[in-house]
């Protein structure tokens, strides 16, 4: 028994489901988006983890879309938590409560 | 499952899992647990270092470098301006965190999340062996990306062109230019 395409796919499960968790637990703005990206990774991580066990290489090129989306979020995201920022002195999401009817 | 220990152990593939995935695991875990901002961000280095060995352990050795370099390189840096620019607060503070009302329905439906998603994956790829360490030729990859993800790609370039664009306008002081 050597090592099984299921393994790598655990390991993406547990750490989405980490970043998940560090989704719902924090409420720093720049954590949750730090927790996004541990998301996102775990997905890569089953794109290529797949890709290599049908002998495809359309996962890797998958892989390779969602970093480029992962990196534009990231740059918007930022610069949102900025103005958001510079409007509430705060990062913490539980201040942001304007839409609260 | 009648494979002994001794067994598994002779695998150097099985080692190279193992010691990747022990600080991949660690340091997701101490990225969301960690009461310092800082840290947190140092942890997530290690995590997506990681997977970045992993990728390059799958032989998706091009994947593996772009990890290193978008995230590790680029990311990362913009994580750290963020919490400069936010003057998030540093040193050990637990207020980054909820209260533990809100802890514990959270940390219980992603551990079931968790059991749900790892039973479900175990039951559909049980004992279907990879190997590991077989590289892909980046030049594959790049024969598929201009020829059938060729569309694809040009949107994803105006896509970060967009980001870059609403980056820029969202982050600028709207005072003083006159918006």
């Amino acid at each position: 028994m050597t090592v099984t395409v299921t393994w790598y796919l655990v390991l993406a499960a547990a750490l989405f489901s980490m970043g998940a968790a560090g989704v719902l637990i924090r409420r720093n703005a720049l954590i949750m988006f730090m927790s996004i990206e541990l998301m996102l990774n775990s997905v890569n991580l089953t794109f290529v983890a797949v890709s290599k066990h049908l002998g495809l290489i359309e996962g890797q090129v998958a892989a390779l879309f969602v970093m480029v989306i992962a990196a534009a979020e990231v740059t918007v995201g930022l610069a949102i938590i900025v103005a958001i920022f510079r409007f509430r002195s705060s990062a913490n999401v539980d201040e942001l409560s304007e839409l609260r009817g | 499952m009648t494979v002994s220990i001794a067994d598994w152990f002779k695998e150097t593939a099985n080692w190279v899992f193992i010691l990747l995935a022990i600080p991949t695991l660690l340091g997701a875990w101490r990225t969301v647990t960690s009461n310092n901002i800082v840290r947190s961000v140092l942890y997530l280095v290690v995590s997506l270092g990681g997977a970045a060995a992993m990728f390059l352990s799958l032989g998706a050795a091009f994947v593996g470098w772009t990890v290193v370099l978008v995230y590790i390189g680029a990311v990362i840096i913009l994580f750290l301006i963020g919490i400069m620019i936010t003057r998030a607060p540093l040193g050990m503070k637990a207020e980054l965190s909820h209260a533990s009302n809100v802890r514990m329905p959270a940390a219980l439906l992603s551990l079931s999340m968790f059991v749900l998603v790892a039973w479900g994956l175990i039951d559909a790829f049980s004992n279907t062996a990879i190997e590991p360490f077989e590289p892909t030729p980046t030049s594959d990859i790049a024969n598929l990306i201009f020829s059938r993800f060729v569309v694809p790609f040009e949107v994803v370039s105006i896509v970060l062109l967009a980001a870059l664009i609403g980056g820029i306008a969202l982050a600028r002081r709207d005072d003083g230019g006159g918006a």
